[in-house]
C-alpha cells in the first residue's frame, strides 16, 4: 500500500505491506534507528514517537495508519541544537545505557506540551508507560524538571545527579 | 513480532465500513485503537484476513448530553474520557477507570468502544458500564439497534454484536441527584490487567441506598454484575454490616481462576474487599 508521511518535517512516500508496524517502517525504511524496539508488546515505551503530536507506541500501530500524518522521532529533536529535554538528560545523568531515552524524551515532550509545569507526581505518572532498567527514574524525573524550567524561560536549578 | 498478512481498508464513512463488513464476512475485524487487537495479531492469537480501520470515520468520538442521557462515541479515546469535564462533573468513576488503564501512550490510542467490543473480562470498562446501567448502539446494514449492557457480554471474548455491525455509541444515564461512583482495581504494576476490580455506582435517599450497580473485573470468564449484592443493599442503610455482607455475596458469586495474579481464594477475598472500599468511596462522592 502506498502511504505518505511527514517525518521530522520531511515528506516521505513509501509502498509497504499493511502488516508493517510503524516502528519497523521508521527504523528499516527510513533508517531512523533512534526509535528503539524494546519489549515489542507495548509495555516498555522504547518505541514511543509522536504521531500528529501525540505520544504513541509505534510497535502497536500499523505504518499504514500513519498515512497523511506527521511523525516526530528523536532524530527531529535536535534540529536547533540540543532540545531542553536532551540537555536535561545530559545535565542530570538521566540516562545510563540510553536505550529507553528516545522514548522517554518523546513521551516527556508531549507531557510538557500539555502541562508545562508538572509536579513530580505528574511527571512520574506521565512516564508510567516507559520503563528504564538502569537509572531508577530519579534522574529521569530531574531531567524532565530541568527541561520544564528551561522551556518556561526559567533557569533550571543546579542539581547534582543522584547515584542510588 | 509481525502479524500474518492481511488486507487493510480505511473507510471514511460508517456506511462504507458496514458494506465492507458485509462483503468480507467473518474474515474481517474492525480496527479502532488496536491496542488489544494488534498485539493479538502479532502473537498470532488472531489472524483476520481483513482489517477495517474505522479511525478515519468522523462523528464517532463525541461526548454529549442529550436530555437525560450521556452519549459517548465508540471511538472516544481513553485520554478524552480521562479529561472530559462533562464526565468529571457527572461520573468521577471515568477518571478512576481511565487512569488505571495501561499507560498514557496506550490511552492516547485505546477507545471505549474497542474496550467493550473486545469482550475481554479482564478489561476495565465492562464492569463500569454494568454498574452504570449503560446501553450500546450497534449499527448494521438495517440501521441501529440498542443493546442493554446486561445482554452484551455473552461469553469468552464474545459479545452480542453481529458480524456486520459496528459498535457506534454508548449511552449512559445522567445520574440522578445524590449519586456517587468509584472504580479501583488491584494490579501488580501500573497498566496491568486487574487481579480483581470493582465498579460501584450508587444513588442515596437520605441514609438509604436507593439504587446501586456493582460491576466486577477479571473475576469471571465474562464481565459480571454482583446482582445479589445489589439486591441485598437496595432499600437498606449502608451500615458496615450490610456493606460487608454485600462484599461476601459478591465474592461467593464470582468465579475467578487461579493464575499468576493470584489464587482463586485470594481473588475472591480481594473482590470482597474492593466491593466494600468502592461502596465507601462512591458514598463519599455522593452529591
Amino acid at each position: 500500500m502506498k502511504i505518505n508521511v511527514t517525518v521530522n518535517g520531511t515528506a516521505h512516500e513509501a509502498d509497504i505491506e499493511p502488516r508493517t508496524l510503524l516502528v519497523h517502517f521508521i527504523r528499516e525504511n527510513l533508517n531512523l534507528t533512534g526509535t528503539h524496539i524494546g519489549c515489542d508488546t507495548s509495555h516498555c515505551g522504547a518505541c514511543t514517537i509522536l504521531l500528529d503530536g501525540q505520544s504513541v507506541k509505534s510497535c502497536t500501530i500499523l505504518a499504514v495508519q500513519a498515512n497523511d500524518k506527521t511523525i516526530q522521532t528523536i532524530e527531529g529533536m535536535a534540529a536547533n541544537g540540543l532540545h531542553p529535554l536532551q540537555e536535561g538528560f545530559h545535565e542530570n545523568h538521566g540516562l545510563h545505557c540510553g536505550y529507553c531515552t528516545p522514548g522517554m524524551i518523546m513521551r516527556a515532550s508531549e507531557l510538557l506540551a500539555n502541562n508545562p509545569n508538572p509536579t513530580e507526581d505528574e511527571i512520574r505518572w506521565g512516564i508510567s508507560g516507559n520503563l528504564c532498567r538502569c537509572t531508577g527514574y530519579n534522574n529521569i524525573v530531574k531531567s524532565i524538571q530541568y527541561a520544564s524550567a528551561k522551556m518556561r524561560g526559567e533557569t533550571p536549578a543546579s542539581t547534582e545527579p543522584q547515584f542510588v | 513480532m509481525i502479524a500474518q498478512s492481511f488486507n487493510y481498508e480505511a473507510p471514511h464513512t460508517l456506511t462504507e465500513a458496514i458494506h465492507l463488513l458485509q462483503h468480507y464476512g467473518d474474515d474481517a475485524k474492525i480496527l479502532s485503537g488496536g491496542h488489544s487487537l494488534i498485539p493479538m495479531m502479532k502473537l498470532r492469537f488472531a489472524s483476520p484476513a481483513v482489517l477495517i480501520d474505522i479511525n478515519n470515520i468522523p462523528g464517532l468520538s463525541d461526548i454529549i448530553i442529550d436530555g437525560d442521557t450521556i452519549k459517548i462515541g465508540a471511538l472516544t479515546r481513553e485520554v478524552q474520557l480521562e479529561h472530559s469535564d462533562l464526565l468529571k462533573e457527572h461520573y468521577p468513576i471515568f477518571a478512576d477507570v481511565t487512569k488505571q488503564i495501561a499507560d498514557p501512550q496506550v490511552r492516547n490510542r485505546g477507545t471505549l468502544g474497542g474496550n467493550l467490543a473486545h469482550g475481554d473480562a479482564a478489561n476495565d470498562h465492562p464492569a463500569v458500564m454494568l454498574a452504570l446501567g449503560a446501553s450500546v448502539i450497534a449499527t448494521g446494514p438495517d440501521g441501529s439497534r440498542s443493546i442493554d449492557i446486561n445482554d452484551f457480554f455473552q461469553g469468552f471474548y464474545t459479545t452480542a454484536l453481529e458480524q456486520n455491525e459496528v459498535l457506534t455509541e454508548i449511552y449512559i444515564p445522567v445520574p440522578p441527584d445524590h449519586t456517587g461512583s468509584a472504580y479501583h482495581k488491584l494490579e501488580r504494576k501500573v497498566g496491568d490487567y486487574a487481579t480483581a476490580g470493582v465498579a460501584v455506582v450508587l444513588t442515596m435517599d437520605g441514609d438509604i441506598c436507593k439504587n446501586i450497580g456493582i460491576g466486577l473485573t477479571n473475576v469471571n470468564a465474562v464481565p459480571m454484575r454482583a446482582l445479589r449484592s445489589e439486591e441485598f443493599l437496595k432499600g437498606k442503610p449502608l451500615t458496615d454490616q450490610n456493606v460487608k455482607e454485600a462484599g461476601k455475596l459478591a465474592s461467593e458469586d464470582c468465579a475467578p481462576s487461579s493464575d499468576l495474579r493470584g489464587s482463586e481464594a485470594y481473588k475472591r477475598d480481594m473482590g470482597a474487599v474492593l466491593v466494600r472500599r468502592m461502596i465507601a468511596s462512591a458514598l463519599s462522592r455522593v452529591k
